[in-house]
């Protein structure tokens, strides 16, 4: 997994509530064996005029250019600026793939639906939850400012503008301290559990006196 | 010693190691595994020279993509076809026990696993899929996860997991006729909201949850993640150990006794504390039908379709206008005068034996309106289609003019051959009514498997009662 120890870059802001997964990633692209190649389909329905399918040709579908991720402005970016209950609905996995195959590191927003918040950190995305008045905050400066860039410093869990956004910002955020260390090393949490083997194994003998239908 | 609620007796028999930071190592007992989120997993554990854990931890069966007709033929999609084959493949490779696709035990996962004594009390239970809270109602910690995940439970049998907060969900006193575990999941995600139950284990209680069948505790579980709630669970008693008695994977001979005596301490103590605590009475609850595009968004069948300017929050005033407009629905029109043009009895949610026979007696001896361009029945599992047809279930709802298929998730995603074509209108068994979900501009009821029933016959939603 790539680290991720401070990133600066475009934030795009997507304001809608209740962004869910099938949104994200739309079910005809799940079909794929693989992990890699769901960015130029996140979003799919919202992105482009037509319907999409697997296999298509997409830099020759008609885009939306209203959807905010097309806007010419928003180009190249990283960060994204969400409201309520980002990644609802279905666990699948694929919506945090096709973020990430996109290009986007970090996803700011009020709250998450829970897999999806865990999916993010598995694939090297970090998601960032603040107040409400805070992320309208955002979204009103990243609205306001043509270009302007934030910089996510996850070393010292803070957001920070650059000098073109007038007023500058900084704020904290809160993360538990081993998925930011996970995120920061880009560790395996299989090798980490995989070093507890022991425990496990005692755990599975104890249980077999316990619970031996299990076994 | 301090009481506890289930889902504490459930975490605190799982926890093998306390990290520091909050987080436990979380022993898994049952992995279920499907064609759609598991390819990954498996290629994660080739790529890194990894083994199964403890291979008869896992199950596995192909149902998201599988063909409900003509299945001799093979399954047409050559991306589909892929998928199972993959999942076929990799649970060959790897020595994992599969119901394939030609197989009678073959179904939902959610609904094939307690089919087979697969989901038992008192045990951890994980799928790449979030209706995965579907087995709790045995009294289980069930709960879906991402593919990265099943590739740890795979290798490891174990998961890194932070402790939920408890929520409690009572719902007291007695139900009405006719109304059935779907409209009061319907009613509780109506009121606590889809995002109500995140950060929560749901526990479901009160009389009218003991009153349900297992199938009814399953379709109320089905939906706590529609809540937000990544696990939903009722507490063990004589109606779980009985469901559970005698199938396949259950414990047998003197090991039934002694789980028997071990599963039932699988309920809150008496004294214990939840964080949060809902209640509704029973009675109030009404048969739901859904109008918008999140299945928060429900009113009962008696009602007129809400108007998004008498709402103040102004985002919520926005998703409500928005989901109207997806809906081709206007605020004020009373719900039961809105025409369906397709009806869809399945999912992991309503495709049980209760459910078919609820919707039997609904059309039994009725016929499927005119304006109905399809009406489709996809049973859970194989199993269960055979039970209905030794029930003669088939055949009362084929004369009513149903179709009767094969089982799978079918219209619940549209990830095989049956969908909606835009600005369909299907009333649906199913958990989810986002756009697109059941195809792309397909417009989509959530409803209990009588109603679904009964709007096919009248053409349009109604109370079963008036037809
Ligand atoms: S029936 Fe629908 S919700 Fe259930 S597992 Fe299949 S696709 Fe998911």
């Amino acid at each position: 997994m790539e680290k991720f120890t401070k990133i600066t870059a475009i934030t795009v802001p997507l304001d809608r509530l209740n962004v869910d997964t099938d949104a994200i990633i739309p079910k005809q692209f799940l079909k794929s064996i693989k992990r890699s190649g769901f960015g130029p389909n996140l979003f799919d329905e919202w992105r482009y005029l037509d319907h999409g399918e697997p296999g298509m040709d997409n830099s020759r579908r008609a885009v939306n250019p209203d959807f905010v991720l097309n806007k010419p402005r928003y180009a190249g970016a990283q960060i994204l600026l969400a409201r309520d209950n980002f990644g609802c609905g279905s666990s699948r996995e694929h919506a945090p793939w096709a973020l990430e195959d996109f290009g986007i590191r970090v996803i700011i927003a009020p709250s998450f639906a829970d897999i999806f918040y865990n999916n993010c950190f598995k694939n090297g995305i970090l998601p960032i939850i603040l107040a409400e008045s805070t992320v309208d905050q955002l979204f009103q400066a990243v609205e306001a400012k043509e270009g302007a860039q934030l910089t996510v410093d996850l070393q010292q869990k803070k957001i920070l503008s650059d000098d073109s956004l007038g007023e500058k910002i900084e704020i904290s955020f809160e993360l538990d301290q081993f998925r930011r260390h996970c995120l920061l090393e880009g560790l395996d949490e299989i090798a980490l559990t995989l070093e507890h083997s022991d425990d496990i194994s005692a755990y599975e003998n104890k249980q077999k006196e316990i619970t031996p239908w299990l076994f | 010693m301090t009481a506890k609620t289930l889902y504490d007796k459930l975490w605190d028999s799982h926890v093998l190691r306390q990290n520091n930071d909050g987080t436990s190592l979380l022993y898994i007992d049952r992995q279920l595994i499907h064609e759609v989120t598991s390819p990954q997993a498996f290629e994660g554990l080739r790529i890194a020279g990894r083994k199964p854990w403890k291979l008869s931890a896992n199950l596995a069966t192909p149902d998201h993509n599988v063909p409900t007709t003509d299945r001799d033929k093979g399954i047409a999609d050559p991306i589909s076809k892929l998928q199972v084959d993959t999942l076929d493949d990799n649970c060959t490779e790897f020595g994992i026990t599969e119901f394939k696709m030609d197989d009678i035990r073959q179904g939902i996962v959610h609904v094939l696993s307690p089919e087979q004594g697969a989901t038992l009390p008192g045990m951890t239970l994980v799928c790449g899929d979030s209706h995965t809270s579907t087995h709790g109602a045995f009294g289980t910690l069930a709960f879906g996860i991402g593919t990265s995940e099943v590739e740890h439970v795979l290798a490891t049998q174990c998961l890194i997991q932070k402790k939920s907060k408890n929520m409690l969900v009572l719902v007291n006193g007695q139900l009405n006729p006719g109304v059935t575990a779907k409209d009061v999941i319907l009613a509780i995600i109506g009121k606590i909201g889809t995002a109500g139950g995140t950060g929560y284990a749901i526990e479901f209680g009160g009389e009218a949850i003991r009153s349900f069948s297992m199938e009814g505790r399953m379709t109320l579980s089905n939906m706590a993640i529609e809540a937000g709630a990544r696990a939903g669970m009722v507490a063990v008693d004589d109606t779980t150990i009985e469901y559970v008695k005698d199938r396949p994977y259950s414990p047998k001979g003197e090991q039934w006794q002694q789980a028997v005596n071990y599963w039932s301490d699988f309920h809150t103590d008496t004294d214990a504390q939840f964080d949060k605590t809902v209640t509704m009475g029973a009675s109030d609850i009404k048969p739901q039908v859904t109008w918008g595009t999140s299945p928060g968004m429900t009113i009962s069948i008696d009602d007129t379709i809400p108007d998004p300017t008498e709402e103040s929050d102004s985002i919520k005033q926005e998703g409500m206008r928005a989901a109207l407009e997806y809906m081709g629905l206007t605020a004020g029109k009373r719900i039961n005068e809105v025409p369906v043009d397709v009806v869809f009895i399945g999912s992991c949610t309503n495709s049980r034996i209760e459910d078919i026979r609820a919707a039997a007696e609904v059309a039994k001896g009725k016929k499927v309106a005119d304006s109905i361009k399809q009406a489709l029945v996809v049973p859970g599992s194989g199993l269960v289609k055979q039970q209905a047809e030794e029930e003669g279930l088939d055949k009362i709802l084929i004369q009513a003019g149903f179709e009767w298929r094969e089982p799978g998730c079918s219209m619940c995603l549209a990830m095989n051959a049956d969908r909606l074509e835009p600005q369909e209108r299907c009333a649906s068994t199913s958990n989810r009514n986002f756009e697109g979900r059941q195809g792309q501009g397909g417009r989509t009821h959530l409803v209990s498997p009588a109603m679904a029933a009964g709007a096919a016959i009248a053409g349009h939603f109604i109370r079963i009662d008036e037809l």
